[in-house]
């Protein structure tokens, strides 16, 4: 079944076109990688998709209803709810423990703190950083903060995780941890993954890969339909 | 490969008859090709031959003759060398995928080489996918993460290539009509 959708998306940021007419669908369960040269679209298209940018044209609907014209307080909701969100960095609350920092969207979701405090530790012990459920981030390694990170995305147990280059400021092995825990939890809770980046390597965690070139979905997947002449050195 | 120097490695852990060797060699390299008992054997002949290894007995069962072969001090030593000898980086450019291209470009034109280039990445891709699928399953060993990571690095590197290549394809095609 088709959760997510994207038809005929168009995005610009003043004059510079960013999507250019995409059109995407995401089932239930399934790690879609949204792949791509620098500047092709796909983190405009992630935030579409989350429900962070509305589009300029075209639709984006999450179980057959459109997300793009709700509201901000609405579109939050659904993020705060349906939806996990995971960067490259810094999103941790430099103040904050780590499984304060997890526990936080329960918090905000209204649940009670110890019961939120529970449950972050919970994920903190499934990806294995249990031990520095008291530290702050500053305290922390950078894949140990990735993978607080991915707990905090994964604590109101999202139907979608996006993950944007989660894996773009750590080191090989680092990177590898957090995409095997990602990978492992959303396929154990049949969590929808989006998944953008720009390395082959880590498309092949996935289960489709999507290509961007300059706005708009590659039909070949690798730049077939390049014009003959030209092509950069 | 030097299987010479594996079957070493495997006896300098402990006396061991070809069964076992050809057993412990595939669980250790679970994802290279698997040993063939024959080339055990024939090994194992051309090790105690060069004194390498030496026969420490028979253990004779109901099947086959088992015969235990034990690494001798000049094995050991042939071992060390080997292991503190760095393997020289290739010196040549010298690949099918590289050539290919290359007469692709020479005896066809740019969309063969192109489609070429495709093809042959969707195939590099589902393979980097199979790999990264042993390598996340839940009861993976290290031995199979370790295997899958030096083939994935590999694929990643020619992945890397062949995008890159593809990018290039219509320039090079000039240079080489030129």
């Amino acid at each position: 079944m088709t959760d997510l959708q994207a038809r005929g998306v168009v995005k610009a940021y003043g004059p510079t076109p960013a999507l250019r007419g995409v059109t995407l669908d995401v089932a239930e369960g399934e790690i879609v990688a949204v792949t791509g040269p620098s500047g092709c679209g796909k983190s405009t298209l992630l935030h579409c998709l989350a429900g962070i940018l509305r589009p300029d044209a075209g639709q984006v609907t999450w179980r057959g209803q459109r997300i793009d014209t709700w509201s901000e307080a609405a579109r939050s909701k659904l993020r705060r709810t349906e939806f996990g969100v995971l960067f490259q960095f810094g999103q941790l609350v430099a103040e904050l423990t780590a499984a304060e920092n997890v526990a936080l969207p329960l918090l905000l979701a209204g649940t009670g703190r110890r019961e939120a405090r529970t449950a972050a530790l919970g994920w903190l012990e499934r990806l294995d950083v249990a031990d520095v459920a008291d530290a702050r981030p500053g305290e922390m390694s950078g894949g140990q903060q990735q993978r607080c990170a991915l707990a905090r995305a994964l604590v109101t147990e999202p139907r979608v995780l996006f993950a944007d280059e989660p894996t773009g400021a750590l080191d090989t092995l680092a990177g590898e941890q957090v995409l095997t825990h990602l990978v492992r939890l959303a396929r154990q809770q049949r969590t929808s993954v989006v998944l953008v980046t720009h390395e082959p390597r880590i498309a092949g965690y996935a289960d489709r890969e999507v290509m961007l070139r300059d706005g708009v979905v590659d039909a070949t997947g690798l730049g077939l339909d390049l014009p003959i002449v030209g092509g950069g050195r | 490969m030097s299987t010479s120097h594996l079957l070493l490695g495997l006896l300098a852990a402990g006396n061991r008859h070809g069964y076992e060797l050809k057993r412990a060699h595939d669980s250790r390299l679970p994802r290279a090709r698997p040993l063939a008992f024959g080339q055990v054997y024939a090994t194992l002949n051309r090790l105690a031959r060069d004194g390498l290894v030496a026969a420490i007995g028979q253990e004779r069962e109901a099947g086959p003759d088992r015969t235990a072969y034990a690494l001798t001090a000049r094995g050991r030593q042939e071992l060390d060398q080997w292991l503190a000898t760095v393997e020289p980086p290739a010196p040549y450019v010298a690949s099918t995928l590289f050539a290919k291209v290359v007469v692709a470009l020479l005896a066809a034109d740019v969309d063969t080489a192109r489609s070429y280039l495709v093809a042959q990445a969707r195939a590099h891709t589902d393979r980097l996918r199979e790999l990264t699928t042993v390598k996340t399953a839940p009861s993976v060993t290290l031995d199979d993460v370790v295997a899958a990571d030096y083939a994935i690095a590999h694929l990643d590197a020619d992945l890397r290539w062949l995008r890159t290549t593809l990018e290039r394809v219509a320039d090079w095609h000039r240079e080489v009509r030129s």
